[in-house]
């Protein structure tokens, strides 16, 4: 059985940026620990001697002419943000007060 | 609805858009006839996020008017299509899903979006899903489940239930889907049609919200092979705009299946996916459909693929850190939801409350364990090792197709289950997937089409045909002719015995009521 803890679950939940529920941290931890049991399974045939596949159908060095494409244009792409300025995305406060 | 429009929902895309190019039929007539189809069913069966009906015949409007002028148009203009909402639409809501995209309308057209106008296709609406693909049932949907044409009380399949019941209810001939996981095939087998997962790269990712990069893939969803085909020829090719488009020159799939033939095609049955844990009624009819492609020459034989069993595993591995990836772009900045909590705070605060608003269960599971896979201390053992067996699954099939041209399996492993019957345990669901996650863990295509009703439910099943990857055409040449072989046996198509969705309708039409 895995030993994932509700703090874990809890941390994970902050680095995700997802303020999760207490419920939902409880629930999640055994749902989690029961998942990763199962999926655990992987280190069975893992070996060393095994390379890793990041890509189904590796290509590599896709590269395109470097000559401007079309483009959003700023109204285009701020058409769909929560708030706006007519040019930026506006945010709230980036620094909390304790930095 | 008229008995003319009745007749006209029942037509395959092939069929229709013969009568499209004859003039027997406008394409405004086919659109309106499908609308309708949509308004008299869609109550029940929830396929559909957002139509738009001004828009759709508009756009047949406009076809009609090009053919009436003699213009050369594609084959399928004028055919309406139901579009997957994972596929962004710079004229259609865009969700995936999920109440964080509600009502987000994309400043852009997919791919396979800008292909599918160029030839003259009609967006009919978007389809329902499960939230950013994530589940087997579309019960994960912000916006309610679909339900399964031939009976309402079972699960369409996901995460492309949406698309899969739109053609089998006859709301559309076609539609779009993707397949992270076998979200096109499995929802094909439990709704009695057909799906197509394309190789990796084979059909433009640019524009669909993606779950896991890796895995993705769009594909076409349809009643019969051949539209399936057809629309792979529209929808497939190389892309600029997605660097993992293939840039080779493929074959007509449509010719593929004019052309389908089993003689001489040797045939593996992978042992792995043929006993434990699958229902009888899918085992009964799968090895039907073995019997009569060796009865027309096709020789079966028996492979083994052992590293199959680690399959979930690594793809529950895989899939979630690419997901947890993906979804870090749902910021409340961009687009989309933005909550912010009770007393104001940092642009990390109002995210955090966002996203946990925005996302369901499902999402914040994956993310969660996505996380995790990816988190130092534990990504060796986890992501690590399942991208090790990922490299395994491959040299199996490698193996395999060696003395093989094509595998087969049963699509999934069960008929189509009562919507509710998995809550609370996701591992359970996430089992319903063990047939089609390897073609995507490998980026081979794979195909599922329909082999009959399962004798204990009297629901439909799929088989499924898998190729090597540039391979597509085999999948149709097999799959075409299967469905040929069982039509002559059958009398009829399969999809002609699902149940009437709104009986009374014809009644209605033929005393001159609608």
């Amino acid at each position: 059985m895995s030993e994932i803890t509700q703090e874990q679950v809890a941390h994970l939940a902050s680095l995700a940026r997802i303020a999760l529920t207490p419920q939902e941290i409880e629930s999640l931890t055994t749902e989690l620990s029961s998942i990763v049991d199962n999926v655990a399974t992987v280190a069975e045939v893992a070996t060393a001697d095994v390379p890793a596949t990041s890509h189904p159908i590796p290509l590599q060095n896709v590269y395109r002419a470097d000559v401007p494409g079309t483009t959003l244009t700023p109204e285009q792409a701020l058409a769909g943000a929560p708030d706006h300025d007519g040019s930026r995305f506006r945010v709230t406060a980036i620094l909390g007060e304790e930095q | 609805m008229s008995h003319h429009e009745h007749e006209i929902v029942r037509l395959s895309a092939a069929a229709l858009a013969e009568k499209l190019g004859s003039g027997e039929i406008t394409s405004q007539e086919a659109t309106r006839a499908h609308l309708d189809r949509i308004a008299a069913v869609d109550g029940d069966v929830h396929a559909f996020l957002h139509t738009n009906a001004e828009l759709s015949l508009a756009t047949a409007a406009a076809i009609d008017e090009r053919r009436a002028n003699g213009e050369q148009l594609h084959p399928l203009a004028g055919v309406p299509i139901a579009v997957k909402d994972v596929i962004v639409t710079n004229d259609m809501p865009t969700t995936s899903g999920s109440k964080i995209l509600e009502g987000w309308l994309p400043p852009y057209d997919a791919t396979v979006m800008v292909k599918l106008r160029a030839a003259g296709l009609v967006p009919i609406g978007k389809t329902n899903m499960d939230e950013f693909a994530m589940g087997s049932s579309t019960e994960h949907s912000a916006y309610g489940p679909t339900h399964n044409p031939w009976d309402l009380e079972r699960i369409p399949g996901g995460s492309g239930g949406g698309s899969a019941a739109a053609v089998a209810a006859f709301e559309a001939p076609l539609a779009l889907g993707s397949d992270t996981g076998g979200s096109i095939r499995q929802p094909a087998h439990v709704t009695g049609t057909v799906g197509v997962k394309p190789t990796y790269g084979g059909v433009s990712r640019y524009g669909a919200i993606a779950l896991a990069s890796s895995l993705d893939q769009i594909g076409p969803v349809s009643r019969t092979v051949l539209d399936s085909a057809l629309l792979h020829d529209v929808i497939g090719g190389h892309d600029p705009r997605d660097s993992t488009s293939l840039t080779d020159s493929w074959p007509s799939m449509a010719d593929a299946v004019r052309g389908a033939d089993v003689a001489g095609l040797k045939i593996g049955v992978i042992r792995e996916l043929d006993g434990d844990g699958f229902q009888p009624g899918v085992l009964a009819r799968f090895r039907e459909a073995l019997d009569l492609l060796a009865a027309n020459g096709a020789e079966i034989v028996e492979v083994s693929l052992p590293s199959l069993q680690y399959a979930i595993a690594a793809y529950y591995l895989i899939m979630p850190a690419e997901a947890s990836s993906n979804l870090a772009k749902f910021d409340s900045v961009r687009f989309g939801l933005r909550v912010n909590p009770p007393g104001g705070g940092t642009v990390e605060d109002v995210m955090s409350a966002t996203r946990e608003k925005g996302f369901g269960a499902e999402a914040k599971r994956r993310i969660i364990l996505g996380t995790y896979a990816l988190s130092a201390g534990y990504y060796d053992a986890y992501y690590g090792s399942a991208q090790k067996v990922r490299t395994l699954v491959q040299r199996d099939f490698a193996a395999a197709f060696a003395g093989v041209d094509v595998l087969v399996s049963p699509t999934a492993p069960t008929t189509a289950f009562k919507l509710g019957q998995n809550d609370g345990d996701p591992m359970a669901m996430y089992l319903n997937d063990i047939a089609t996650i390897p073609a995507n863990l490998a980026g081979i295509p794979g195909i599922s089409l329909p082999v009959g009703l399962a004798a204990e439910d009297g629901l439909p099943v799929g088989i499924q045909f898998l190729a090597p990857a540039r391979e597509d055409a085999r999948l149709y040449r097999v799959g075409g002719a299967l469905e040929r072989l069982l039509e002559e046996r059958w009398g009829h198509t399969l999809i002609s015995q699902a149940p009437d969705l709104a009986p009374g309708e014809m009644t209605a039409a033929q005393e001159g009521a609608v």
